[in-house]
């Protein structure tokens, strides 16, 4: 008798959540835009999934809060939590689209890849800052895709362009320690084609998910004496290449990452032996104390809305990215809305938003993100919008700029972008779109 | 007996496992110091894989359960540990972290196993995968899912030997060579425990036949008690290397599955073979990434131990110190 009058509770339970939830996706159809939020706080990435996660959902929140959504329309957003396993992100995805999302962000190349075909077909606009597929920058073929500031071939090009001012690159040997996945791999192409361009040796060392066991890859480096490591980890990876570099005593000052391996999660494992580490920044580091830092403590963390359990957490490097992610995303739809009127907007009208972008350095400081940014303009052509970024360097506590502004070489890079997604669009019979046309 | 279970199919095992560790030397441009470092990096490796792997020995010796949760409890120990510092000092923190493997344990017998008595091993090995996913969103729910630094005093920086024998001496890690003392003290420890202690006796009798050994008088709740505190303090202790090693957080986990080989290779119910089979999975993992990786593309370091528990199984199921498993017809 129990046992049936508690079953009959939860049944009950089940059913109210139920509603509740349909009461939250009409809610959010009718005069919210809404956005999904593919995360990962639990599982072997958390570390830096939660920082980006935080960003993210606190710049969300703060033009409700503040601005009372985008043009007077607040924005709904749902987590999902996906692991940054691909089969998980997908599944969310697919269960979120009923809600008729205007763009997504999934925070994994992975990801990426498996969504590239389905957003097309699903008018969802797939955003990928700092990240992505890197011939996705065309975006005559890539209609749906935006990997926004910077790709990973940017990333490896300025990378070479840094250690090339040191000294000629010939004969010298640069080792790519890099996660063997769909986001580890890329940037291969570039690093390869650098290779042949300016005589180095190029080493490649994949290390398996989730990255902890570096050992035999370390060895091999103090085998192979390579005069820099470029280092394209993700999550507990970084940290442990770090500090396998300080098991074998390789110069942490050669080590070089990429924008998505040089973060605080990265290196304060390490704590001060990481010092000297350097990285490739997405044109922001862990900067603090910004306008926009400023708001969101006021109109969030002082009211107890934050999204991080830590206030400090507000302005680091993860923390920033995820905040310029959200931005990216309000400001595309901002664009939209001028266009098509301030309502509601669709899919298809964020994308042509997002593909208009023209954020210039008046605009930045008006954002409150001076400093955190350069001027960023897209066009049909151009889905990347800039591609330039500095090296920072950890120095024991914190990071600090080491170098001027590097810009990734677009005549150098171009041809290949083009070339990739020509191929890419035979693949998948996609006839590209004549950017002359587009307006 | 066949060939296959015979001493000559494990001297004959030996030597293969044997000549692939010293091909690299023969047939390839290797220098003997980098062979070495590899060989060593291997050992120490295989050092911490046996810590774990111990655990999951203890646990199917005194309760013929494979407790898949054992990676779990690494991971939920450390965590518990590393934060609790946060407050307390470190002999304070451990004596907490104890207490709450302790109570781990406790539950574990009381709310999954004690229901469960004489039911199939498939049954108890699917109640520990449950333990495993609960301690994991448990652990990381309660004291969160950052990389927390466990700082013990291990030292970071390695030691260059013999560098007037070899050019650029010999690498070592001197963390490594300290969890594998503590690795070693851990198993005389267990060794004795099980071998020379009443408590041990009646664990190994447990594991035997739960009825039977309930019949004699051995007091079955309060054993399976022991034996999960047990295999949780040896968590706790290959989270404190580990975590220091690479920072507490949720890939521990992962790692410990590695024991899975290794108990497989060196078999369910043997501590020593806990210890051989973790060191040649060290060892294999780390040679073949280095002198296979090239050849094969690299990244082969986390499928190797697999691939090797796969061929055991194929041609000795029992590992390299199982027991026989006879069944009567």
């Amino acid at each position: 008798m129990k046992k049936s009058i508690r079953m009959k509770a939860a049944a009950a339970a089940i059913a109210v959540a139920g509603a509740l939830g349909m009461v939250h996706e009409a809610a959010a159809q009718a005069n919210e835009i809404f956005v999904p939020v593919l995360v990962y706080r639990t599982g072997a990435y958390a570390p830096n999934g939660v920082p980006w996660a935080d960003g993210f959902v606190d710049y969300l929140k703060l033009v409700n809060e503040r601005d009372g959504g985008v043009n007077g329309i607040k924005i709904a957003f749902e987590e999902c939590e996906t692991g940054y396993a691909t089969d998980r992100g997908v599944e969310c995805y697919e269960r979120l689209k009923s809600k008729k999302p205007v763009a997504v962000n999934p925070l994994s190349t992975g990801i990426t890849f498996a969504l590239t075909e389905k957003v097309a077909a699903d008018k969802i606009v797939l955003m990928t800052t700092g990240y992505g597929r890197s011939e996705s920058a065309d975006g005559s073929v890539f209609a749906w895709n935006f990997p926004l500031l910077g790709t990973y071939w940017s990333a490896a090009d300025m990378l070479v362009q840094h250690v090339a001012k040191k000294g000629s690159l010939k004969g010298k040997k640069i080792a790519l320690v890099y996660h063997d996945s769909p986001y580890g791999k890329e940037p291969i192409k570039v690093l390869e084609e650098h290779a042949k361009k300016h005589g180095f040796n190029f080493i490649k060392l994949p290390v398996t998910h989730p990255g902890v066991e570096q050992k035999a890859t370390w060895l091999q480096i103090r085998q192979q004496r390579p005069d820099y490591v470029f280092l394209w980890g993700w999550g507990v990876m970084n940290s442990t290449s770090i500090k396998e570099a300080i098991a074998v005593s390789y110069p942490r000052l050669q080590m070089y990452g990429v924008w998505w391996s040089s973060a605080e999660p990265d290196v304060l494992p390490a704590e001060a032996a990481a010092k000297g580490y350097n990285g490739i920044t997405l044109g922001h580091s862990s900067e603090k104390g910004l306008p926009v830092h400023k708001d969101m403590l006021k109109h969030l963390y002082d009211k107890g809305k934050g999204t991080s359990a830590k206030k400090e957490e507000v302005g680091s490097v993860l923390y920033n990215r995820g905040m310029l992610s959200a931005l990216l995303l309000v400001e595309g739809i901002k664009v939209a809305q001028g266009k098509y009127g301030k309502r509601v907007v669709t899919g298809e009208e964020v994308r042509w938003g997002v593909e208009n972008l023209n954020i210039d350095a008046a605009k930045i400081k008006a954002l409150g993100v001076e400093g955190m940014m350069q001027p960023v303009k897209t066009s049909c052509r151009d889905h990347e919008g800039v591609r330039k970024g500095r090296i920072h360097t950890w120095d024991g506590t914190a990071w600090s700029y080491t170098s001027e502004w590097l810009e990734a070489d677009n005549k150098f890079l171009r041809p290949m972008v083009e070339a990739q997604a020509k191929a890419y669009a035979a693949e998948k019979k996609i006839t590209p779109r004549d950017c002359s046309k587009e307006k | 007996m066949n060939f296959l279970q015979s001493k000559w199919m494990t001297v004959a095992l030996f030597a293969v496992l044997g000549a692939g560790a010293v091909a690299p030397l023969l047939v390839t441009d290797t220098r003997l110091p980098q062979w070495i470092e590899v060989v060593l990096g291997g050992l120490m490796s295989g050092v911490l894989y046996s810590l774990v792997a111990l655990g999951l020995v203890l646990i199917f010796k005194a309760s013929g359960v494979f407790n898949f949760a054992q990676g779990a409890m690494v991971l939920f120990a450390a965590l518990s540990l590393v934060r609790i510092m946060e407050k307390v000092p470190f002999p304070v923190a451990l004596v907490l972290t104890i207490a709450i493997m302790v109570a781990v344990a406790w539950l574990i017998e009381r709310l999954v196993l004690r229901p469960l008595v004489n039911q199939e091993g498939i049954v108890l090995f699917m109640a520990t995968l449950g333990i495993a996913y609960f301690l994991d969103g448990l652990g990381q729910t309660v004291w969160g899912s950052d990389i927390y630094t466990l700082d013990i005093g291990m030292p970071k920086e390695p030691k260059i030997l013999l560098e007037n024998v070899f050019e650029g001496g010999i690498l070592v890690g001197m963390e490594d060579v300290i969890a594998a003392v503590i690795a070693a003290v851990l198993v005389g420890v267990l060794a004795l425990f099980f071998q020379k202690t009443p408590t041990g006796r009646a664990l190994r009798a447990v594991a035997d036949d739960h009825q039977a050994a309930q019949s004699i008088g051995i007091p079955l709740n309060r054993i399976w008690v022991i034996v999960w505190t047990v295999s949780g303090i040896v968590a706790l202790v290959a989270g404190i290397i580990w975590g220091s090693k690479l920072g507490v957080q949720f890939s521990l986990q992962l790692v410990a599955l590695k024991a899975l080989p290794v108990v497989i290779l060196g078999g369910f119910t043997s501590v020593p073979g806990a210890i051989i089979g973790g060191l040649i999975i060290g060892l294999g993992e780390k040679l073949s990434e280095v002198y296979l990786g090239p050849l094969l593309g690299g990244g082969i370091e986390n499928w190797f131990a697999y691939v090797l528990a796969l061929v055991f199984l194929l041609f000795r199921p029992e590992g390299l110190f199982g027991e026989k498993h006879i069944d009567r017809v």
